[in-house]
């Protein structure tokens, strides 16, 4: 069972059920559950998506975009029927939030979905969550059963004459169908590849119905959203950026772990404070601010740097999936970037040449400066050719190798040399493995 | 569902159980090619690996050819076509976990079983594999064996975790 962290500056909205049982129906409806739905029953889908907008509520998945404006997009009639995909692939290294809103709150899953169906209109949800999260799925499908057997979901949820159901859904490894088209590709019973945009999912989605796609901890904050009022819930965070997050500190910090903060989060406190520090006393090299595909972000770059969307963009990164990835003074950056790639290029889907060629040209070349064989060149190589994958590709992955492996080469660049001319690399431990292939 | 192609149902090669989850599965979504992947993953966890046998009777449960379901089996990491140990380990070596000393581990496990990477121990009951990221950052290095995670692991940590699955105890 994964262990649960606390600190005072949390501000507990999503995780405020955590450790309390409320994976029980009735405990569930005990600690206010289902009040939200029957609320959104009452105000009606107009209301409902003015609220979200309101919210400033963004996309935790990673692209940060209003959900509110997501669900405004969807024709308000449609020939073909409309759908709810909740994204539970989680799969972005550095970030496990999923997994405890799974584990510990399976129903405001459930309720956020039934009100995003309300909003656009759609009967159906699906809930899919990565194949290696079995045992989160038998929570989900639990939850889903106890759902039904009281009514919330079925033809005439709590008596209102509505319709919704859900359906859950089990992947089978693959990261790139954590990408929205890819999502739709394989809940059809494909290959996980991206489609191309337009037309947006919102228009033509899933089995070609207007579809809305939202990263399970978005849907998992709506009934809060609704619950707390939208002006409430967006004070807590910044402007343009309502709420809390759930972020995965994880990596060299003393006391690892998802924290519930508000959004603009100092991210030097973070570390410090919440996180306790650099494990071992040992010095900060560098964080990854928001999952593995966001570009790495040095000590001086993090002083006053608040962790919203707006403010690590700013900065030349990405919030992403809220996964922050610490890293101590005795990791060698060469090695860290070819594991990073090496991930890339295992999930790439090979569907758009410059990402399946792009990754795997990328991984050799640092497996080969890695083991002390580059040449001066390929420094700017691997920047030229990551710069050069950018915007090429239909889905985010392509991008998502490129960031990071610029930013490593750019920040980095004096260590990228320590590791020339046959020279051994500098932070090889004795007795463990150098890394060659992944 | 009495019969499958043309096939009567007790000709399946899947237990009555299975074979009636997938009678219920196949009907569950706006069209029956949804079931493809989960069907593929719960036949494997049955059989073991996605053997001929099953990659047919899946392809006429769904309609498809067995061509398309070989195309979207090969994409999904965790599908195979040869069976793994009854205890498949699978170590993530992602940046959270190799930044805490996944690689140690990774390399205990191969020392205590004698195996090195996908191999299966002689009799059968583990295998090892190195995989991305499986969703538990925060509490790394972390392994999933089959389906059950043990978090927060140190190398000293594998024997006694070998142990327990060797006595048939879960977690």
């Amino acid at each position: 069972m994964p262990r649960l962290v606390s600190h005072p500056d949390e501000v507990r909205i999503v995780s405020r059920r955590f450790g309390m049982g409320a994976e029980k129906i009735d405990r569930y409806l005990e600690l206010g559950g289902y009040q939200a739905v029957k609320k959104c029953l009452a105000q009606g889908p107009d209301w409902i998506i003015e609220e979200m907008k309101a919210s400033n509520l963004r996309g935790r998945g990673g692209a940060g975009f209003s959900a509110g404006m997501k669900w405004s997009f969807v024709p308000k009639q449609s020939g073909k029927p409309k759908y709810i995909l909740v994204n539970g692939d989680e799969s972005e290294p550095g970030t496990c939030k999923d997994h405890l809103i799974f584990l510990h709150d399976p129903h405001s899953v459930i309720e956020g979905t039934v009100i995003a169906g309300l909003a656009v209109g759609a009967k159906t949800g699906f809930i899919y969550l990565r194949g290696e999260y079995r045992y989160l799925l038998e929570i989900m499908e639990r939850a889903v059963a106890d759902a039904y057997d009281r009514g919330f979901l079925g033809k005439n949820i709590f008596g209102s004459g509505a319709e919704f159901e859900i359906i859950t859904q089990t992947g089978a490894g693959a990261y790139e169908v954590g990408e929205e088209s890819a999502l739709m590709e394989s809940l059809e019973g494909k290959r996980g590849v991206p489609r191309i945009k337009p037309p947006f999912p919102a228009v033509v989605g899933l089995y070609g119905g207007p579809t809305v796609i939202n990263n399970a901890e978005t849907i998992a904050t709506v009934p809060h959203v609704i619950t707390m009022g939208a002006a409430a819930y967006a004070a807590v965070g910044t402007p343009r950026n309502g709420g809390t997050r759930l972020f995965g500190l994880s990596g060299h910090v003393e006391k690892p772990g998802v924290y519930e903060l508000p959004m603009g989060y100092n991210l030097k406190k973070m570390i410090y404070e919440v996180g306790g520090g650099v494990r071992g006393g040992r010095k900060l090299k560098a964080v990854v601010p928001g999952g593995s595909s966001t570009p790495v972000l040095l000590p001086e770059e993090i002083e006053n740097l608040g962790m919203d969307f707006d403010q690590v963009g700013k900065a030349g990164s990405m919030l992403g999936s809220g996964g922050v990835v610490v890293i101590d003074d005795q990791t060698c950056i060469v090695e860290f970037a070819l594991r990073t790639i090496s991930f890339y290029a295992h999930e790439s889907c090979g569907w758009c040449i410059p990402c399946r060629e792009g990754t795997d040209w990328l991984k050799k070349s640092l497996i080969r400066f890695h083991a002390g064989f580059g040449a001066t060149s390929d420094i700017d190589n691997m920047q030229y050719l990551a710069e050069n994958m950018l915007g090429r590709t239909f889905c985010p992955l392509g991008d998502a190798a490129a960031m990071p492996t610029i930013a490593f080469v750019k920040k980095f660049r004096k260590e990228f040399e320590d590791h020339l001319n046959g020279k051994p690399c500098p932070f090889a431990k004795e007795g463990v493995p150098q890394l060659t292939v992944v | 569902m009495s019969e499958i192609n043309g096939k009567p149902k007790s000709q399946s090669i899947f237990s009555p159980e299975l074979a009636a989850r997938f009678d219920a599965l196949v009907q569950k979504y706006p069209a029956r090619r949804s079931a493809l992947v989960p069907m593929l993953l719960y036949a494997q966890d049955e059989v073991g690996s996605l053997t001929d046998a099953v990659v047919a009777e899946v392809a006429q449960r769904i309609g498809i050819t067995e061509l398309e379901v070989r195309n979207v089996a090969t994409y999904y990491s965790m599908l195979r076509f040869k069976p793994a140990g009854k205890f498949n380990i699978q170590v993530c070596t992602n940046i959270s976990c190799m930044l805490r000393g996944a690689y140690e581990v990774y390399e205990r496990f191969q020392e205590e079983l004698g195996v090195g990477p996908k191999g299966v121990t002689s009799d059968g009951l583990f295998s090892i594999e190195e995989v991305e990221c499986i969703g538990a950052c925060c509490w790394a290095p972390a392994v999933q064996v089959n389906y059950d995670f043990h978090d927060d692991l140190t190398p000293d940590q594998v024997p006694e975790l070998l142990d327990r699955y060797r006595k048939g105890v879960r977690k």
